[in-house]
């Protein structure tokens, strides 16, 4: 017989019964209404129906939806660009400096979102620091109108997320074996060649990580869009916050949650296969 | 000569990205003790916008509600989180796998996902909306931060510790109690100043869980960056940010006092 082990239960059971009641339920809750109708009033009528999907794909809201993948992935590719030479110049460096530039990455991380936001509206806005400084330079005649377009939103995004890409690339660079890229030289690779054979494909899991931890918060972002970008630049987060805040359309908003949230999973599923992939081709080659 | 060019190329690169990150929030503090109010344009200094934060009532109602949320849902968590940790890091059981899939939900998932599916939830068992609602929502997503952080610290542990406690006739609470626990208290620290931050800069769960009164720091923030860009808005962010770099200062500071000791104990023997 089994003893009773009260450390396992009094450890393990407090935070699983949390988790599972006050997170994982509201999770199903949302599920659940994505398949309801919305009443007259804004009230949750039981139903199952794939409405509110099949409405997320009609033209009226599916370029929002492509506006937002669209915005994501040029965030993602931008950040991918400025970030890998970053990670890879910290990389090179002195134990003492590289401390450095990874505290100086991390501190916005302990910073607030809004502030930071908010320092790019002061920068971005017709009468702001940008504008005022070109136009008493005699640069340009008219503000340039940044702020509420498209451009403004993405600068937010890379501005907010780019510590997320070049941190993980910079692990990948710090784990890749030195001596493969001197073998290499010796075998009279150049420079690109260098990089496209051998450092790329080394450091192509820091490079995934980095696109994933980027990818993921953009597409779901609220408040970037809300305050830097317009009208015209809506994205499915803000899409969703009007539908539960605003419409009382709580259906067809828990339906446009879903699929970003399942575009989350998928993504990590790959992310999984790929590494799982990966680790298994070098199982076999060592 | 080629790499010389290369290198010079990096070099410089990485100090534009590092300004591109750190020139807007330094612009931000500099205007903050700038005279005008309306063009970005230097006229004199002054601190009026910062006497004005202090005697706004309903910014200091803001920062009592965000403090009572971050105080109240950090100790929460980290009970919950570090006891999460130790039982997820020594004991095998069914279900296991599951269980760290939902550990990493919270992490994982857009916070707007998380959000809605709160303010449904509250909404559903007709839990009033206020103070209460937004502490169970960041307890919600703290308890993985938490545990994550602290299971990093577990892993780095001697297994063989707690045994010989055991051997020496320690109860499973006591060996837990008086060995680990004492072992794992940076991590522990770590993790809590960790859901401390998050929930102190948390705007959207609470925009969607909060009541009437129950208004955060950063929800007033956005209230009056949606008003208008102002001065008060830049005192507050430097205000803010000042908040942030002493938070940041004493995680080193406690980490410094304890790789110190642990050097001490190391030393000794």
């Amino acid at each position: 017989m089994k003893r009773f082990d009260s450390l396992k239960w009094g450890s393990l059971s407090p935070a699983t019964f949390w988790l599972v009641f006050l997170f994982t339920v509201p999770l199903l809750v949302i599920f659940v209404y994505s398949f309801y109708e919305r009443g007259t009033h804004g009230e949750l009528i039981p139903a199952f129906t794939f409405e509110n999907y099949l409405r997320a794909i009609d033209p009226l809201y599916a370029g929002t939806l492509w506006r937002s993948i669209r915005i994501a992935l040029i965030s993602t590719l931008i950040t991918l660009g400025l970030g890998y030479p970053v990670a890879w110049y910290i990389a090179q460096q002195s134990a003492t400096k590289k401390q450095l530039f990874l505290f100086l990455l991390i501190i916005p991380f302990w910073t607030n979102f809004l502030v930071r936001t908010y320092a790019w509206i002061f920068i971005l806005r017709t009468e702001g620091l940008m504008n005022t400084t070109l136009m008493q330079l005699g640069l340009i005649q008219e503000p340039l109108q940044i702020l509420f377009t498209e451009t403004a939103v993405i600068i937010g995004l890379v501005y907010t997320y780019l510590p997320f890409m070049i941190l993980p690339i910079y692990v990948s660079i710090e784990k890749l074996d030195k001596s493969l890229v001197d073998a290499a030289i010796d075998l009279g690779a150049n420079a690109w060649n260098r990089f496209r054979k051998v450092i790329l494909p080394l450091t192509w899991p820091g490079i995934a990580a980095g696109c994933i931890l980027v990818f993921v918060p953009s597409i779901g972002a609220f408040i970037t869009p809300d305050l830097l970008g317009g009208a015209r630049t809506l994205m499915v987060g803000n899409l969703i916050q009007i539908q539960f805040l605003a419409a009382r359309d709580w259906p067809f908003g828990a339906a446009l949650a879903f699929i970003v949230m399942g575009i989350v999973l998928l993504l990590m599923v790959i992310y999984a296969w790929i590494n799982q992939r990966n680790t298994g081709e070098r199982g076999g080659v060592l | 000569m080629k790499t010389k060019l290369s290198d010079a190329l990096l070099s410089t690169s990485t100090w534009i990205i590092f300004a591109f990150i750190y020139l807007p929030i330094a612009v931000l503090v500099v205007f903050s003790f700038n005279q005008e109010r309306i063009n970005a344009v230097w006229t004199g200094f002054t601190f009026d916008w910062y006497i004005r934060l202090f005697n706004d009532s309903s910014m200091h109602a803001a920062i009592w509600n965000s403090l009572v949320v971050g105080v109240a849902s950090t100790i929460i968590a980290t009970v919950l989180g570090t006891l999460l940790a130790y039982g997820m890091h020594k004991y095998r059981f069914p279900g296991k796998m599951l269980l760290q899939s939902i550990v990493y939900l919270p992490i994982i998932i857009p916070e707007i996902v998380m959000a809605v599916a709160m303010l449904s939830f509250y909404v559903w068992i007709q839990l009033t909306l206020g103070t209460v609602s937004i502490i169970i929502a960041h307890v919600s997503f703290n308890i993985s931060f938490v545990a994550v952080v602290v299971m990093a610290r577990l892993a780095g542990l001697d297994p063989e510790l707690e045994s010989a406690a055991r051997d020496l006739g320690a109860t499973p609470w006591q060996a837990f109690r008086k060995v680990t626990l004492p072992l794992i208290t940076p991590g522990i620290i770590a993790g809590a100043l960790l859901a401390f931050t998050l929930s102190w800069d948390d705007f959207l769960i609470a925009f969607f869980t909060a009541g009437v009164g129950s208004t955060t720091l950063p929800m007033r923030v956005y209230s009056m960056i949606k008003f208008g860009v102002s001065p008060e808005i830049n005192a507050i962010s430097t205000l803010m940010l000042l908040f942030s770099m002493i938070l940041i200062f004493v995680a080193l500071r406690i980490q410094g006092i304890y790789s110190a000791a642990g050097v001490e104990r190391a030393s000794r023997k």
